[in-house]
């Protein structure tokens, strides 16, 4: 069953960057990171609730603008010696479109 | 390691808190096989530092802060963890004990660790909301958001611990009394002086006090309204703190039949009246007497982790303690006996009533046996560790009031902490000896502040044993501590310094050429270097670089301040803080506009539009890019306000026309890239309106010129300004602060602000670069001008005409 959405392309997001996407259920970060591996997130860091597409992102991580908490885009997960975790969503980049699964980010 | 866990004993503690939890870490260094271990904890957090909640209700520290233990080392210990569940049952004879939820476990060994709970007093109207006490997180919670939504606090309890919820509550905006049941504040640790300076100056901080009240009832109808006391005094409150001290929680104890009077009884090895059971920490009463400050706790949990391992001989003594109060800025110590109690024991005192400092030192037989310090307690751990040996004093009493520089001369700072012995304790929160810090620092060869109070703890919690720990690090290094130049962050083991001669020398003009260079370890840097690389690059290739708006912090890539609920502020340029009517009429057309709720005026004379959600940020600089308005850059590190006051256009005592000077200092520096951000003022005459002796650059007007002072700070760190010259005309003034501006744009770290880098460097080196080398100066000035050239573009009109879009829209929206 196909529950996936376009929500872009690729080039809509700059490398190093990232885009919200918003959802009945608040927004989702979307980033792309150098090597174009593309990363979603819900958009709220596991701390003090910090909008994580506005961080910096290096690798395939993102560091929360509002106390530098370092998020694994992969996962969700905060660096240690922080702890805790962003729900993370399913997202997949065909022929320069990005595509977020949708029953899990909605 | 392959110990069988059903041979092991089953340990299991009542309590997660500080002595409790320092007893298992005790304990697990010891045997850390030992025991399978079991804690029930009532709160539902993992251990945290309870000295500490006045500091997170000060605002000074965050809960995450202040904890000890997180959940991931008990997982790594194997100690199996129940939170928000308090036992409620004890049966020492089955060996069980039962949780509020029903879960029974059984054990071998016993550890109760119950702590305290607050004292309350039989008085009507305790049940009212905004009423709390004192004790725990939950209760710090409910009085900083009662903070948020209330106006007035009133606390019960005028000792330590009253004292600094008083404190943090006005720390938090609130209007805060006091009711003191004595005469005179923290009776138990200060003699009346003493108590009087303290009330003298908590009153002066906006604390009301109500001494010798005695709380007759709290009322009020769905909430709490005021105080009512004996006398009749009322006092209205909308949120009532009681603190008028703690009990040992003794209630399970004595359930099971164990002996307790005002504590549950133990021995000198921490043995309850029940072989199988210990107590430590609050709770526990020895030889008659319970604990509440930290240090004494600290020993239980050695002696009582000493038995549980197997290890005798150790016993518990009762020893000296010393307080200490937590309020920023007010400095009181005490230890031992507060007033001579008969003819045998002299006092002396010391009182200087306008520098707000005093001392006394009660003595019996050439000893010191008490000590009380207010607003002076440099001195305190030499006393204190008098105090506890008891050392014959006669040789140095006449000179031992003014400290140990005076009774033994030729003593430098750090002798008195070199004359300790290794037991001597250093960190009182922390329960740390001066033997275990020098063992620490030799064993695992530590060079740094922050790496001892990594391995030990020591001055890790309330810091005011920090100077002690630094001397000590200095001691047993032989004084070699040289500051180490930090390295731009763990991505590199290159300094700031080397980065930046780097991209000068081997023009390096990327960032991923400096990385290369310099031996990243990471392939995009991280959210510290990419920043500070981004500006490097920017100031030293003018022009050429192009900015990396993905190595900005949000701030500086939006153009505008995020605010806490991720709204955020607006605040147009207006030059030297002039204004016309025709901006102020546009500035009201935008708020009405978009419904912008606070307007402010700012500390650096510009008004802040507070609460704009960031798709409106693009038509909001157009409508006031339309009224001639630019970007204030009051969100960059970069050139922020000039601040001016009128000047001899208007003021009666104005030597020159500040304001224009102030304009023309604007127009030259704004839309500069700095390391950190940087603030101007310029001020008419020596009364110095416009505050320049705490600007990155101030010029102070007079008669025959200009003074010109540089490096000053009004923030967390006080910092007055250094003169950096004395100048006739404008025109030099323009010269000396554009030069000035350039050398710290080349020459600091990033985020460093032009205090630390002048206090660094010293303003000696400055003036030798921009006062006495007039061809350096002229120099850095065409550089700094030659950079405005391309940094003067306004961001606000770009991204109001559709550059970067893409920053102020969703990439979509689902439903």
């Amino acid at each position: 069953m196909s529950n996936w959405i376009k929500v872009g392309q690729l080039s809509d997001i700059p490398p190093l960057g990232s885009r919200v996407v918003a959802t009945g259920s608040g927004p989702v970060a979307v980033f792309r990171a150098a090597d174009d591996h593309v990363f979603a997130l819900r958009d709220s860091c596991p701390h003090k609730k910090g909008p994580l597409s506005e961080g910096i992102v290096h690798g395939h991580q993102v560091t929360c603008p509002l106390h530098n908490w370092v998020i694994e885009l992969e996962t969700g997960d905060a660096v240690a010696p922080d702890r805790g975790k962003t729900a993370c969503f399913a997202v997949k980049v065909e022929d320069g479109l990005v595509w977020l699964q949708r029953d899990e980010a909605a | 390691m392959n110990m069988m866990s059903a041979h092991k004993q089953r340990l299991v503690m009542v309590g997660n808190g500080m002595a409790g939890m320092r007893t298992i870490e005790e304990l697990l260094a010891r045997a850390p096989h030992l025991y399978d271990i079991t804690v029930f904890g009532a709160e539902p957090h993992p251990n945290y530092n309870r000295i500490m909640l006045s500091s997170v209700l000060a605002g000074e520290k965050e809960i995450d802060d202040i904890v000890i233990n997180p959940r991931a080392w008990y997982e790594e210990n194997k100690i199996t963890l129940f939170t928000d569940e308090p036992v409620v049952t004890l049966d020492a004879e089955a060996r069980t004990v039962t949780s509020a939820s029903g879960r029974v476990t059984p054990y071998d060994k016993l550890i109760l660790a119950t702590g305290s709970k607050p004292l309350v007093p039989p008085i009507p109207g305790l049940d009212l909301p905004g009423v709390c006490t004192f004790r725990d997180i939950a209760d710090v919670e409910q009085m900083i958001s009662a903070s948020v939504t209330h106006r007035r606090a009133v606390v019960i309890g005028g000792g330590l611990l009253g004292l600094e919820a008083a404190w943090g509550l006005k720390r938090r905006g609130m209007s805060v009394a006091v009711v003191h049941l004595m005469p005179t504040l923290m009776e138990r640790q200060l003699d009346v002086t003493a108590g009087e300076l303290l009330q003298r100056d908590l009153d002066q901080r906006g604390i009301a006090f109500f001494t010798n009240g005695q709380t007759e009832e709290i009322y009020g109808e769905n909430r709490v309204e005021a105080v009512r006391l004996a006398d009749g005094r009322e006092i209205p409150a909308d949120l009532v703190v009681m603190a008028i001290g703690i009990r040992p929680e003794i209630s399970l104890a004595k359930q099971a039949g164990l002996d307790a009077n005002r504590g549950i009884v133990v021995g000198d090895d921490m043995r309850t009246t029940d072989p199988h059971i210990y107590a430590v920490g609050e709770c526990a009463e020895h030889r008659g007497k319970a604990f509440g400050l930290v240090a004494p706790l600290y020993d239980m949990a050695k002696v009582c982790a000493d038995r549980l391992a197997g290890i005798e001989g150790n016993l518990f003594k009762t020893p000296e303690l010393s307080t200490r109060l937590k309020i920023t800025g007010i400095d009181v110590f005490s230890a031992g006996v507060l007033t001579a109690s008969d003819e045998s024991e002299d006092e002396v005192t010391y009182s200087d009533a306008s520098a707000g400092i005093y001392k006394k030192l009660v003595i019996r037989d050439d000893r010191l046996v008490g000590a009380v310090l207010y607003g002076d307690v440099a001195d305190g751990a030499w006393y204190f560790d008098l105090i506890c040996t008891g050392a014959e004093i006669s040789s140095f009493r006449p000179g031992m009031i003014f400290g140990r520089a005076a009774a033994e001369p030729g003593k430098k700072p750090g002798d008195a902490v070199a004359s300790l012995p290794d037991s001597a304790q250093i960190c009182g929160c922390n329960g740390v000896s001066k033997g275990a810090i020098l063992s620490c620092i030799k064993d695992k060869k530590l060079r740094s502040l922050d790496e001892v109070r990594a391995h030990t703890k020591a001055s890790a919690s309330c810091g005011s044993c920090t100077p002690q720990v630094q001397q000590l690090l200095a001691l047993a290094t032989g004084g070699e501590v040289t500051e180490k130049i930090p390295s731009v962050c763990k991505c590199t083991k290159h300094t700031h310094e080397e980065v930046r001669a780097a991209i000068r020398e081997q023009e390096l003009k990327t960032m991923a050429a400096v990385r290369q260079a310099c031996g990243w370890t990471t392939p995009d840097g991280c959210a510290k270097c990419r920043p500070a690389l981004n500006y490097y690059l920017l100031c030293a290739w003018p022009g050429e670089y192009e900015d990396d708006y993905r190595s900005r912090f949000v701030n500086e890539r939006v153009h505008a301040n995020i605010q806490k609920d991720g709204t955020y502020s607006v605040v147009p340029r207006m030059w030297g803080g002039l204004t016309t009517s025709s901006e102020l009429r546009a500035i009201a057309d935008v708020v009405d506009k978009f419904q912008i709720p606070t307007v402010k005026v700012t500390g650096g004379q510009r008004i802040d539009l507070l609460g704009v959600k960031k798709q409106d940020l693009p038509d909001v600089w157009a409508d006031l890019n339309r009224a001639g308005m630019v970007s204030g850059h009051a969100y960059a590190k970069g050139l922020r306000t000039v601040k001016t006051c009128v000047g001899s256009e208007w003021c009666r005592f104005g030597t020159q026309d500040s304001t224009g000077l102030g304009v023309k200092l604007e127009k030259m520096m704004w839309g500069a890239w700095t390391p950190h951000k940087v603030k101007l003022a310029v001020s008419g005459c020596p009364r110095n309106c416009a505050e320049s002796s705490i600007k990155d650059i101030g010029v102070v007007c007079i008669e025959a010129g200009y003074d010109i002072l540089v490096g000053g700070n009004g923030g967390i760190e006080l910092r007055g300004t250094d003169k950096l010259a004395f100048v006739a005309t404008e025109e030099e003034v323009l010269e000396l602060a554009g030069a000035f501006l350039q050398l710290y744009r080349e020459e600091a770290r990033y985020l460093d602000r032009t205090a630390h880098w002048v206090e660094r460097v010293g303003i000696d080196y400055v003036k030798k670069h921009i006062v006495e080398d007039t061809e350096k100066r002229q120099i850095l000035h065409a550089r700094f001008l030659h950079a405005q050239s391309f940094a003067q573009i306004d961001p606000w009109a770009e991204r109001a005409n559709g550059a970067e879009a893409h920053e102020f829209k969703p990439l979509a929206t689902v439903a």
